[in-house]
């Protein structure tokens, strides 16, 4: 951290004339304080033109009350005075200082030349009321908050142009001036608007908070600034679909950091020139990060799909699991929508037995984060009491990571399976047991017909583990499976015109078909098992 | 001989399998089939069909009277299968090479031709121009009538 030295006088005198507001005058000087910058606007008005009224023998003299470490830059005598340009071409004359008491009377603030306003109005109390009433009004549940401001580009354009007027006239006095030397635009508003919100808001402000709070700001008045970027540094500008505008703001960013200094100066004005108009804020956004909420799903119905389905517009069959576990969901968390996943899935006329299907759903932008166990019971209960065709258990608020879990187990983990076959030759006793003693039966299944519009056409080797027999009559008999995740189990029973192979039919020497299938188990152990 | 040669069945998918109609010839009693043959000319054999990713690039296109193989019977009788339907060609049946008997014994199931795919725009007059089961035998029907009037 530094005070305001000597060897800072002709920046600070050089930036004040040429309407650069004083926060912006502070960070060009590498001044650190944050408490500093949080001073009233005026105050520091105020000091800075004191500093500029003091001649030498009065150093440190002006009220920056902060003990600092002393420079360690070497301390020239200041020998230029105001007005005096002996600089490279396209630097401007600059005006002598205007007469101090006309500036202190004129009390309409000039849109600063660098910041166009960010570090003027925008740090001010009115505009922090206007957000937090857009906070409040929007009634999300939040215990801390992250507060992400988006920049017009040309304000990078004009930081450059005022660094590189900075570094020369530090130049002057033997002085270098790296851009990172300069305390950043964003980080000094963050220092001066973050505690003022958290007051407003009662929470602290944290980088890591899933509540964010957002302000787009433009300059529609500058907005043609960056374009002679383009000519200068084609290869940093991508062409961009969606009428969006070429010039986002790390394209500038690049760009500047490419280009040469002389060309900037060619097209740039140094200093930038005085705005009519502050920026404006376009939009203030609120947005929580998304929850994610775990279970086990039963599915009883032997007409439900697990998502919508919709043809043309038209919808097939009534609801879908997803639907009817979700909806409730959504009231409750007040989410704007939902992502539904689960590890594996099954067929419309497949039911779902024993301990349930896993399945995690993406709640977006949830307005309520917050719940008890207590209250997911009570969430889970409201699920189970409002249909027949599905039940859950196990619902309980998990990471973004458990994802990660469940989806293993679609692939790994094994499923077990009762199916009800026909055959179309009679079959005895004997003719089925020897299907309990096959163990590690490997398959070939093809991609089934029934899927082939929208699966590519593969080979798919898999394995059924055990199987047991349960004979009823003459054509028909049940049997359980213990089969590899992935497995196609109609397909293995009625051979899918012989594309899987070995299956049930060939095993028989009889044709046969799967007249009913249900889910026993799905070995996945998550999510965790609650005490329902 | 008839142009209704071939039997296609259609699931609710689009995905069409062709295989032969219950009035083909090589379907009737005494036919011997001694060889099967999926190259059709010399720069193209359905065997060398080859489809990637959901979209199946790279297949075959086949039209209406696209052949799709050649089978040889005893009585030195060569049969040409058509495609009858516009779309791609996604699979031949290998097994009928192997095993030709399961053409004969299982035509409708493990002894089917290939598996086409219409394209999404055509699917829907592709159906329109098969007949249903009860529409076939009628028209079997007229046609064992009108020879047997001659």
């Amino acid at each position: 951290m530094s005070l305001l030295t000597e060897k800072d006088r002709p920046v600070v005198q050089l930036l004040m004339d040429t309407d650069t507001c004083p926060r912006c005058v502070l960070r060009f000087c590498c001044v650190a304080s944050q408490t500093l910058y949080r001073r009233p606007y005026k105050d520091l008005m105020k000091d800075l033109k004191e500093f500029l009224k003091n001649n030498k023998e009065k150093e440190d003299t002006v009220c920056f009350d902060i003990a600092d470490p002393p420079c360690k830059r070497i301390r020239l005598e200041h020998t230029e005075g105001p007005g005096d340009v002996n600089h490279n071409g396209a630097l401007q004359q600059i005006p002598s200082v205007s007469d101090e008491n006309a500036a202190m009377e004129n009390s309409a603030v000039k849109a600063c030349n660098v910041c166009l306003g960010i570090l003027q109005e925008f740090c001010e109390a009115d505009f922090v009321k206007k957000v937090c009433q857009k906070v409040n009004s929007a009634d999300y549940q939040f215990t801390s908050f992250v507060f992400s401001v988006s920049l017009p580009p040309q304000l990078s354009v004009r930081e450059h142009a005022a660094w590189l007027l900075v570094k020369q006239e530090m130049g002057k006095l033997g002085l270098s001036l790296a851009r990172d030397d300069i305390v950043q635009l964003k980080e000094a508003y963050k220092w001066i608007i973050h505690p003022q919100l958290s007051e407003e808001l009662n929470v602290p402000a944290d980088g890591k908070s899933l509540f964010e709070v957002s302000v787009v700001f433009a300059h529609p008045e500058t907005a043609e600034e960056c374009h002679f970027l383009a000519t200068a540094c084609p290869d940093c500008f991508k062409p961009v679909k969606n009428k969006q505008s070429v010039f986002t703001r790390m394209a500038v960013v690049k760009a500047l950091e490419k280009i040469k200094e002389e060309d900037f100066l060619k097209h740039f004005p140094c200093p930038p020139s005085s705005p009519k108009n502050l920026c404006v804020a376009l939009e203030i956004q609120c947005n929580n990060g998304a929850v994610f909420v775990a279970g086990r799903y039963n599915k009883y119905s032997r007409n439900l799909p697990q998502t919508p389905w919709i043809i043309d517009g038209e919808r097939k069959l009534e609801s879908s699991v997803e639907e009817l576990i979700s909806e409730h969901l959504m009231a409750e968390f007040k989410a704007d929508s939902f992502n539904f996943s689960s590890s594996g899935r099954e067929d419309v006329d497949v039911r779902t037995l024993g301990n349930g299907r896993p399945f995690a759903i993406e709640l977006v932008n949830p307005r309520r984060i917050r719940f008890t166990a207590e209250e997911m019971k009570g969430l889970q209960q409201t699920i189970n009491n409002s249909s027949d065709k599905i039940q859950v258990r196990d619902l309980q608020l998990v990471t973004r990571s458990a994802i990660g879990r469940m989806k293993e187990g679609e692939e790994e983990k094994t499923k077990t399976y009762s199916a009800l076959i026909w055959t179309d030759k009679a079959i005895q006793r004997e003719d089925i047991a020897f299907l309990d003693d096959i163990k590690e039966l490997k398959l070939d299944q093809k991609t089934p017909l029934r899927v082939l519009h929208r699966r590519p056409l593969a080979v798919r080797c898999r394995i059924i583990h055990t199987m047991k027999s349960e004979y009823i009559d003459e054509h028909h008999f049940r049997l359980h499976l213990k089969t590899q995740a992935g497995t196609y189990i109609k397909e293995f029973v009625h051979g899918d015109f012989g594309r899987t192979k070995p299956n049930i039919g060939s095993l028989l020497n009889r044709t046969t078909d799967i007249l009913e299938l249900d889910v026993e188990s799905v070995d996945v152990d998550w999510p965790p098992t609650l005490d329902n | 001989f008839s142009q209704l040669q071939h039997h296609n069945y259609i699931s609710s998918c689009r995905i069409c399998v062709i295989t032969l109609a219950e009035a083909h010839p090589l379907l009737q009693n005494g036919k011997t089939i001694t060889s099967i043959n999926y190259q059709i000319s010399p720069n193209c054999s359905r065997l060398q069909n080859k489809v990637s990713g959901k979209s199946k690039r790279g297949a075959q296109f086949l039209t209406e009277l696209a052949p799709l193989c050649r089978i040889s019977s005893s009585d030195g009788e060569e049969y040409t299968i058509y495609s009858c339907i516009r779309g791609r060609l996604i699979e031949v049946n290998e097994n009928i090479l192997s095993n030709p008997a399961i053409l004969q014994e299982k035509p409708s199931t493990e002894g089917y031709i290939a598996v086409v795919l219409p394209k999404f725009e055509e699917s829907k007059s592709v159906t329109q121009g098969l007949l249903t089961q009860k529409e076939y035998e009628e028209v079997l029907l007229k046609r064992l009538n009108s020879s047997s009037l001659n």
